[in-house]
């Protein structure tokens, strides 16, 4: 059985990006020119908000109605919560979540900038770097984004200025240097005029480097992947009691690190069986290797008892089996973090109970500052935390694996969710 | 049994000589389907796992196609951890139900049925009158009455962000209150792919693993896995009339009124729904070949072409799902 590729051309691969800014750094134009440009905007939908610009007594068309998709954000004229846009271009496609800027909805920059490879963030040339330009290359350099593009935008307001563009680069390096970001292209851009949006500049011809559509379309994120230690969270157990299927016991699930092969050693952890991978299992027939993201069915050459929350991994380079967290936490939620209260731990596919036994210290998000007299976290705040879960979990420091470093906090009197987790290499 | 490749771009690796050898020059990319692929069936399997009681919501469209392909390369060998379940209008296009009848027979699996039209027999809604009436918006209250009555904590759906403004601003699991309503403005925190399932007794949440296709992207997976649809999504000649810049099916629900001329053209539809509020467009293509040709040039959205209920406002999606619509 050969895989039905052939009916269509093999397409371009997925890039995940997200934007943020705030209200007047013309991240709306730049998202809806990236739009426009790539056809991506409707006839309709672009009527519909001339007609709504209109309404409102504008005299331009308000791109940003194209994203606040909710009553009360076109009412306020905000942002608030993430908003997803798709485009593609022949050579890739793009899932943009569009973030907002404001301090106030940090946790819906998170929630953008967890999914995604690469961060776009705006500044106003006007301007220059502002506290908040900061604060979200922080939030997504936390969140493990290896990709930036600043875009220095209304170069048009400086008279295109290359000595006004290298100032604002110039500031911004010793904070990329601090953080360890080594990805970072700057890009002038007017998003009002199209200046290296799509195409490069006229007005910039000092700039020698790529437009911004340019960039997102060859950069290279696909080895950002974990392809050596091979971890499979077991989702689903398939047992069919089908007589045409009878033995049939396979382990779902969607590889989250390394590629697996038919008789590769592997390990059923928290248990620690050893066995051999029989087959890679999917509906199309068994295929010869699975590697991140692939949801695959593998079955195994010893029956053993394996369930929904544990890993399948390699021999060698285990992840660590532990009860005792190094988080860094990012909080959710209006009531605050209480040290000494159980929470709910989701970790890949795994839930249990857990304490925050300490908060260490919390962070200043704009100045990077450690405050450790904080006793508590509130809504939007960052702190370092020690957890203790009541069963172990298999995890891996999230610099090394994002889906087996993160997990979210789940209270269990109102099932909100309450904070992100970020795993952090244990001390000693 | 032949082994299959994954992808193209891996075979480009041979001889593969072992994990460690191969790192160093091979890509390991899913092209962009294959990557949507993954993440659905994963959410899917996530929904059949965190709940006790779930369900899939089919409508007969594309969508629902791509869902029930999607559901067995999940759970097959296995039988599917839930049964399929229609919300019927009564004003279903014949060709959706054969293509219900057929998919499901072909499937094995069970399909629940429940009728609008009981939910007026039961004075649960109120047939609308007039120029425009349509059962679209009574579905919430059937919709939901079945929710409750099969007691189910989770329903997956073939809803997609790229359709609508407000479905935009979704998430993939989207809670639902008691009352079954969706609160856009309180949705939990939703991170990578860690899908928060808890729930009170008598909450629901709404699961959409299509949330991050576009259209395109489902016309292309449909060419890929060869799905069968129903055959109005084919360009055919039908006696349509034009209202409000759009063009009805003549049929027995929908009639012409007054001024309102009908006259036959060759048109298709792109999505399928209550006849009463679903449009067909102008199109020759009669392949899925010309249907992602078509698709891939329009410049009119998918809805904005077809359904009359979007244009009373722009907040109308947003308000039904407040409801607890689809």
């Amino acid at each position: 059985m050969v895989r039905r590729l052939s009916t269509v051309a093999a397409k371009s691969d997925l890039l995940r990006l997200s934007t943020a800014g705030s209200v007047d750094d013309g991240k709306s134009t730049l998202i809806g020119r990236l739009l426009y440009e790539t056809k991506s905007i409707f006839e309709d939908q672009l009527e519909a908000i001339e007609r709504t610009s209109r309404d409102q007594g504008a005299d331009y068309v308000n791109l940003a109605l194209l994203t606040d998709g909710l009553r009360a954000e076109r009412e306020q004229g905000i942002t608030i919560d993430v908003a997803y846009r798709y485009f593609s271009t022949p050579k890739r496609t793009f899932i943009l979540a569009d973030t907002p800027g404001h301090v106030q909805y940090t946790r819906n920059m998170v929630t953008g900038a967890s999914t995604s490879d690469l961060a776009i963030i705006l500044v106003d040339a006007s301007r220059g770097i502002m506290e908040q330009s900061r604060r979200h290359i922080f939030i997504a350099s936390l969140l493990r984004i290896r990709h930036f593009v600043i875009c220095i935008n209304k170069m048009d307001l400086v008279d295109y200025s290359e000595e006004v563009f290298a100032r604002i680069c110039s500031a911004f390096q010793p904070f990329l240097t601090r953080l360890g970001l080594s990805d970072v292209l700057f890009i002038p851009v007017s998003a009002l005029h199209g200046d290296n949006v799509v195409e490069p500049s006229l007005n910039m011809p000092w700039y020698e480097g790529p437009s911004l559509l340019h960039h997102l379309e060859n950069v290279e994120v696909a080895s950002d992947q974990d392809l050596v230690d091979v971890r499979f969270p077991v989702q689903w157990v398939i047992r069919p009691h089908r007589s045409e299927h009878y033995d049939y016991r396979g382990y779902a699930g969607q590889v989250a690190g390394g590629v697996i092969k038919p008789g590769d050693a592997v390990v059923a952890l928290p248990g620690g069986y050893q066995t051999r991978v029989r087959s890679i299992d999917t509906f199309d027939g068994p295929i010869s290797w699975a590697f991140p993201p692939m949801s695959v069915t593998l079955t195994l050459a010893d029956e053993i008892d394996i369930s929904r929350g544990d890993m399948i991994t390699g021999l060698q380079n285990r992840p660590i089996v532990g009860q005792n967290i190094e988080a860094t936490l990012c909080w959710l939620t209006t009531s605050p973090l209480k040290v000494g209260k159980k929470y709910i731990v989701k970790h890949t596919t795994r839930s249990v109970r857990a304490v925050v036994t300490n908060l260490q210290h919390r962070i200043d998000i704009n100045s990077l500052g450690r405050d450790e007299s904080a006793e508590m976290l509130g809504l939007n705040e960052i702190g370092r935390v020690s957890l203790r879960t009541a069963s172990p979990l298999m995890y891996d420091p999230y610099d090394r694996n994002r889906a087996t470093g993160g997990f979210i906090l789940i209270d269990e009197g109102t099932n909100e969710t309450v904070a992100a987790g970020i795993i952090q290499q244990p001390v000693g | 049994m032949a082994l299959n490749s994954p992808t193209l771009t891996i075979q480009e690796c041979a001889p593969w000589k072992g994990v460690v050898d191969g790192l160093a020059e091979c890509r390991y990319n899913l092209t962009h389907l294959q990557a949507l692929e993954a993440e659905a069936i994963f959410i899917m399997r996530e929904a059949a796992a965190e709940f006790e009681r779930p369900v899939l919501l089919f409508s007969g469209g594309k969508d629902s196609a791509v869902l029930l392909r999607l559901a067995e390369k999940a759970f097959r060998p296995g039988r599917f951890p839930f049964p399929i379940m229609h919300i019927d209008t009564g004003h279903n296009f014949p060709e959706t139900l054969a293509f219900r009848d057929r998919r499901v027979a072909e499937l094995g699996e069970r399909l629940i049925v429940r009728y609008v039209q009981d939910s007026i027999d039961q004075g649960r809604v109120t047939e609308l009158k007039g120029l425009g009436a349509s059962r679209n918006r009574l579905q919430t209250t059937t919709l939901l009455d079945a929710i409750s009555e099969f007691g189910f904590d989770v329903a997956m759906g073939g809803a997609r962000r790229d359709e609508e403004k407000a479905r935009a601003k979704e998430r993939v699991f989207s809670f639902r209150d008691e009352f079954g309503q969706w609160d856009p403005k309180n949705q939990r925190p939703e991170l990578w792919n860690l899908y928060n399932a808890r729930i009170h007794p008598g909450e629901h949440v709404r699961v959409f693993p299509l949330s991050n296709w576009t259209e395109l992207d489902v016309w292309e997976y449909i060419a890929q896995e060869q799905l069968d649809l129903p055959s109005i999504y084919y360009a055919h000649r039908r006696l349509v009339f034009e209202r409000g810049g759009m063009l009805l099916a003549v049929g027995e629900y929908m009639q012409p009124v007054d001024g309102e001329i009908p006259f036959e053209a060759e048109v298709r539809y792109r999505t399928v729904g209550d006849m009463t509020c679903t449009a067909a467009v102008r199109s020759s293509a009669r392949t899925v070949a010309e249907i992602i040709e078509e698709t891939a040039a329009t410049r009119i959205s998918e809805r904005g072409a077809t359904r009359a209920d979007d244009r009373f406002s722009s907040a109308a999606m947003e308000d039904r799902k407040r409801e607890g619509y689809f």
